[in-house]
């Protein structure tokens, strides 16, 4: 990156003399520095710390394959369904980009969740990095509203009664319920109306939250510096020129790093595109192919994967109400992470016995609950679904318990590296 | 404590697809799209039965001729009937007024049919026409029991006799099951109605996503590149790590 103005040779004279230009008018230099170059990340980060780049990737291919989606599609409940058609079949390589931006959506809520899960294994929300995850946290919430107004924009018929459905849950709210879930919709079912906005919502208000949230994420980040796999503050120890023994520049060496992810991602991304962009009914569902009929609802009507586990939380409590309430509770516990977790250690690598049980016990819950999601609600389902969200809840309600009587292992000073 | 919840979760599984798929049991299609020789039977048969009732409003006709290896003379001359111009989508004359008073429904436009039902479903569904004297069109359907469609391939397959089971349930009363059908005399043979059937899905997967043939074609390069990208990646990234001690 020849951005640096000591990188002038013979034939930089020029270039060196409009940076130079630049950075009396502009921070360039100084923020490629702060932002990038110099800032120094812990040489011990490992496979999970890959998902944040993969995340912002994800973020751009969304935004730069919406731009071209939006310049064929057509927000009217007449003429969205075979827009979509359009871009399908008659505008070129529309295909590509509307798979790309379908399969992005799902790809987007994988590396989000792996990126959540390795800050649950290595302490990343704790102090001083409570900002941050909270950061992250609104970035997660304005993602499920990107995804759930984007899903209706199809305008399938699972479009409509998963539109439908979620939109009816603000009824549960007590007193204001009906007329809130009318001022959502603008009418007084889903209809032309409620696709206009969700259409706004999808492309302008929603992407603009997402873009600020991210630079705050970011912002943050660089503040504080970056957690590792050790949970060990680099800050501490610093050498004789004020940076950290165990940081390396971010560019060049987590950024070259970061590329190898990029390829990993873009291949394993390539092969749903190219092979399966439906991912068996999973990234598409089959009942999106019909168009919305407002007066024939799918033989079983799931939110999309990234939602499902949270779904199955709410059908598994008899009142409605309550269901909405506890699903409400089950997204929103996350934020709470760094006050309810009492441990003096970050990392799962100096952690005792009883949180890697209720860490383990999580993560198979969230991924049981996200399977039954899909599932038509069985009794034993059901049943099951019961199950895994007590657990669900428990990991968080019983936090500050069971991280504070912990037995945890001595931390050391310096990261655990090895040089290969 | 892991390995006993996923094996619990895999046991549960086939009860869950029982439960979403409904009791019959769907047939193979065994169609394949890049059979160019089958899209073109496919495409013939299904402009002189389908056509008449069903639109594909999507579906272009010189797209078709386009991926199916046709030229704009064989086009004009065997799929289109008419007076479309080539460049015209699949649309249909009918009446949806028309259409509602004589089937009871408008017949569905097809074009998305096989990505909303499955290549497997639309081939049983084809094969599942059986006579029901207590029907208007005189026959039913096993695979969407009371469906408004006619037996349109009956001249080919033969009408077909459905065969049951009976038992009594628990509650006391009689119950039938489906057995098996017993062939009616068409003009084609049992396995040429099936290549016929299969041909006629296959078209219908074909329009479902035209660019399905593009796509898994364009695949492989893709896909070349990027282990070609990674690879240089990663002998960069170890490049830069020596320094890293």
């Amino acid at each position: 990156m020849g951005s640096s103005s000591q990188t002038a040779g013979a034939g930089g004279g020029r270039l060196a003399a409009l940076t130079a230009w630049i950075d009396e008018r502009f921070p360039m230099t100084k923020l490629w520095k702060e932002q990038v170059a110099e800032y120094y990340a812990p040489k011990n980060m490992n496979f999970w710390y890959f998902f944040g780049s993969l995340a912002l990737l994800v973020l751009v291919l969304q935004i730069v394959t919406g731009i071209f989606l939006t310049m064929n599609y057509k927000p009217s409940a007449a003429e969205a369904f075979g827009s979509v058609e359009y871009i399908m079949r008659d505008v070129d390589w529309g295909w590509l980009i509307r798979y790309m931006h379908s399969t992005g959506a799902s790809a987007f809520f994988i590396v989000v969740y792996l990126h959540m899960f390795r800050a649950m294994l290595y302490g990343s929300y704790q102090k001083p990095r409570e900002l941050l995850w909270i950061f992250g946290m609104l970035i997660y919430f304005a993602l499920m509203a990107e995804a759930f107004f984007g899903y209706l924009l199809p305008w399938g018929n699972m479009s409509y009664w998963g539109a439908q459905v979620i939109v009816s849950l603000f009824g549960a709210i007590p007193v204001v319920g009906d007329s809130l879930t009318e001022w959502i919709r603008g009418d007084f079912y889903i209809s032309d109306v409620t696709l206009n906005r969700f259409f706004a919502l999808h492309v302008i208000a929603i992407p603009l939250v997402l873009v600020f949230l991210v630079i705050a994420h970011l912002m943050a980040l660089h503040e504080v510096g970056s957690n590792n796999p050790d949970g060990v503050e680099i800050k501490k120890v610093k050498g004789p020129d004020g940076i950290p023994l165990d940081g390396i520049a971010f560019h060049p060496y987590y950024t070259v790093k970061d590329l190898v992810g990029v390829g990993v991602f873009l291949f394993i991304f390539s092969l749903v595109i190219f092979y399966a962009p439906t991912m068996g009914g999973y990234f598409l569902e089959n009942a999106n192919f019909d168009p919305a009929n407002p007066l024939q609802t799918p033989p079983h009507i799931a939110p999309v994967w990234y939602f499902t586990p949270f779904y199955a939380i709410l059908r598994a409590v008899p009142s409605k109400s309550l269901g909405a309430l506890l699903m409400g509770a089950a997204v929103m516990l996350f934020v709470f992470l760094p006050w309810l977790d009492r441990s003096k250690v970050k990392s799962i690598r100096y952690r005792g016995p009883i949180f890697k049980f209720f860490l383990t016990a999580f993560a198979i819950s969230f991924l049981a609950l996200g399977f039954l999601g899909l599932q038509p609600a069985t009794p034993l389902y059901t049943n099951l679904a019961r199950v895994f969200a007590v657990v669900y809840f428990a990991f968080f309600l019983l936090m500050p318990w069971y991280t504070s009587i912990d037995k945890t292992k001595p931390v050391p000073t310096r990261v655990t590296y090895h040089a290969h | 404590m892991r390995t006993k919840l996923l094996v619990l979760l895999a046991a549960l599984a086939p009860a869950a697809a029982f439960a979403a798929g409904g009791a019959v049991h769907l047939e193979q299609a065994g169609n394949d799209v890049g059979n160019k020789a089958s899209l073109q039977r496919g495409a013939s048969h299904f402009v002189n039965y389908c056509l008449g009732c069903h639109s594909a409003k999507y579906v272009r006709y010189n797209r078709v001729a386009t991926d199916l290896g046709i030229t704009e003379a064989q086009l004009i001359d065997n799929l289109m009937f008419t007076g479309e111009r080539p460049h015209d989508t699949m649309k249909i004359g009918i009446n949806p007024d028309d259409a509602k008073r004589w089937f009871g429904v408008v017949p569905p436009d097809l074009s998305l049919i096989a990505r909303a039902r499955g290549t497997d479903y639309l081939y049983t569904f084809l094969k599942s026409f059986y006579a029901d004297p207590a029907k208007p069109t005189g026959v039913n359907n096993i695979v969407l029991p009371g469906t408004a469609m006619p037996h349109v391939l009956w001249e080919l397959q033969g009408v077909q006799e459905a065969v049951w089971e009976g038992h009594v349930d628990a509650q006391g009363n009689a119950q039938r099951q489906f057995k098996e059908f017993k062939p009616g005399a068409g003009k084609l043979t049992a396995e040429e109605y099936d290549q016929f059937v299969r041909d006629t899905v296959n078209f219908l997967d074909y329009i479902g996503e035209p660019a399905q043939l593009q796509r898994t074609r364009l695949g492989f390069p893709v896909l070349a590149f990027l282990v070609f990208f990674t690879l240089l990646a990663w002998l960069l990234k170890k490049e830069y790590w020596k320094d890293v001690k």
